[in-house]
């Protein structure tokens, strides 16, 4: 159980590094898609929901994982759609004229 | 059927995968060229990582799970194309949802394993669900306040940070109680409960200016509540998950606090919003050089280099696209159009710039505030579009003022600055701009939107003599 928490440690240190180093690169310009977008992939925290609702133990807490899964999964779906939609907007003046 | 240890070996893989694909995913973001890929990147992850998570063998009720995955998206899909000027609000109201979704988990979590929660789970569950209830009601209170539902103004009054923090730090010792002893189950609605009054509190003082700050702050809450979670569940993807979103968010802030000029302490501490009310008072009238539109234009279609710089007052006006005709119009003449975006413009970071880019305007022509900084000695004109305390020299040279030392748009350097802005009152900070006696700058006066489509019907008209 201990050593568990120490590997858990490890991987969230090492993901914050990851994390700074990568978002650091990401232009200014790109900051509101940027946050849509992590706030999508948060949403990853539907699958403790899906299984704590799945597995039913009680009522209680199969009732409030329902609740989770839905509010995850509403910033899933909106949350890619909107990244992708801002992201579409972004064009460059450049060679193709129309 | 597979065995069971086949089945989580099965489960581990599509989240190594995902784990994988979300970091790809983040690392395309990095530019505009690549960052479509980064969201389809981001999609598959969630989709392998979804579908793995239904293969667990223990879960023996699929009918709600379809019910609820199917409502979230029934929900998401508005939520997903909401208007862009809506975007700073929807972006609070994710951010709720998240932290909901932490919340509501942390707490069935602590009930199936109370009264026997081991110290060191005890800890990050109490650190997950107080960071997420806050998170939650902070971020509704936020979304309430950038949609104006809720009065905008900042709402303070004396002892504010003593008592918020007091609610905060009860808090927190609530949990360290529980942490040492976890059979006190009947204390554990106080970690919810406080901390959703601390997010209220917590809000209350804030400006519609201050926002930027504010959003980025409870993004990096949530991605930390999300880890916190991952730590309860022993789930490795989801604690990387909430640190790459935790560390998003922290930059941001960090980003944010530097182009306020405030330190990063004054913002985890909530004490934004208090240095107005000090200023406002000396507005004497002094007298300011107004143009029409007819001059603004000959002016402009005149220059060989144009800086537009655009600041929340766009946004509200919806004046985008009018913008937009303006910069066709002047390009079609061969006058270098380009836009200066201070950081903290608009309500979220990197508002500008989704606003522009969705009127069209080439993401090439938008400059970060030290590449506009280097260019204004050589522009002709400076238009500032409903911007006001991010151009206020005052922050360069007046010590008392209380925006000195924030980094600004030099649109000062400028030969000529032009101000469309609706009256003299002060910005956000109720600061007194001296940019506007300025005897280069011409003030605009009119509603962004229709004051711009007059100087593109004036240019346009005027063409061809």
């Amino acid at each position: 159980m201990k050593l568990d928490f120490l590997t858990s440690l490890y991987v969230f240190m090492l993901a914050g590094f990851i994390g700074f180093e990568v978002i650091r690169r990401v232009s200014p310009l790109l900051h509101t898609p940027l946050m849509s977008l992590t706030n999508a992939l948060d949403a990853i925290a539907v699958v403790g929901a899906i299984i704590l609702a799945g597995e039913h133990k009680t009522n209680f807490s199969a009732i409030l994982g329902t609740i989770a899964i839905v509010a995850a999964t509403s910033n899933i779906v909106g949350g890619f759609l909107i990244t992708d939609r801002m992201l579409k907007m972004f064009k460059v003046s450049g060679p193709k004229k129309s | 059927m597979m065995s069971e240890f086949a089945s989580t070996q099965l489960i581990e893989v599509t989240y190594l995968i995902a784990t994988a694909l979300f970091i790809l995913s983040l690392k395309w973001m990095s530019s505009p060229a690549t960052a479509r890929r980064g969201v389809w990147a981001g999609e598959f992850g969630m989709l392998l990582a979804v579908a793995g998570t239904l293969l667990h063998r223990g879960i023996v009720d699929y009918k709600w799970l379809a019910a609820a995955l199917v409502l979230g998206t029934i929900i998401g899909v508005p939520l997903g194309k909401v208007a862009m000027t809506a975007v700073p609000q929807r972006t609070a109201l994710s951010h709720a949802f998240g932290a909901l979704c932490v919340t509501l988990v942390g707490t069935a979590e602590f009930y199936l394993r109370a009264p026997s929660v081991p110290p060191f789970m005890m800890a990050v569950l109490g650190m997950e669900v107080i960071l997420g209830s806050l998170t939650f009601t902070g971020s509704l209170m936020a979304a309430g306040k950038l949609q104006e539902v809720l009065p905008q103004r900042p709402i303070t009054y004396k002892g504010q940070n003593f008592v918020n923090l007091g609610v905060l730090v009860i808090a927190v010792i609530v949990a360290i109680i529980l942490v040492l002893h976890p059979e006190r189950v009947y204390l554990y609605p106080l970690i919810v409960i406080l901390p959703l009054i601390f997010g209220v509190l917590m809000i209350i003082p804030i400006g519609g200016a201050d926002m930027p700050t504010v959003i980025s702050l409870l993004n990096s809450y949530a991605g930390l509540s999300a880890a916190a979670m991952g730590f309860v569940l022993d789930n490795k993807l989801l604690i990387i998950a909430g640190a790459l979103d935790g560390a998003s968010g922290f930059i941001l802030s960090v980003n944010m606090s530097k182009a306020m000029n405030r330190s990063f302490s004054n913002v985890l501490f909530g004490a934004f919003g208090q240095e107005q009310a000090s200023a406002a008072a000396g507005a004497e009238t002094r007298a300011v050089r107004s143009a029409s539109a007819e001059e603004a234009a000959s002016i402009l279609a005149a220059a060989n280099k144009v800086v537009i710089v655009p600041g929340y007052g766009m946004a509200v006006s919806q004046a985008q696209h009018k913008v937009r005709e303006l910069y066709d119009a002047l390009t079609k003449r061969g006058v270098d159009v380009r836009f200066g975006i201070h950081p903290v413009a608009g309500r979220m970071p990197g508002h500008m710039n989704v606003l522009l880019a969705e009127a069209d305007i080439p993401y090439d022509k938008l400059m970060e505030m030290d590449d506009a900084n280097g260019d204004f000695a050589q522009t002709d004109v400076a238009l500032v579009i409903g911007a006001n305390d991010v151009t206020n020299p005052a922050a360069r040279t007046d010590a008392s003022s209380p925006i000195y030392g924030m980094p600004i748009l030099d649109v000062d350097k400028a030969r000529t600055v032009m101000v469309i802005k609706r009256g003299m009152s002060a910005g956000f900070a109720g600061i007194d701009n001296p940019l506007y006696y300025s005897d280069k700058t011409l003030m605009l006066f009119g509603d962004a939107k229709s004051f711009v489509g007059s100087i593109v019907r004036e240019i346009s008209g005027g063409s061809g003599h």
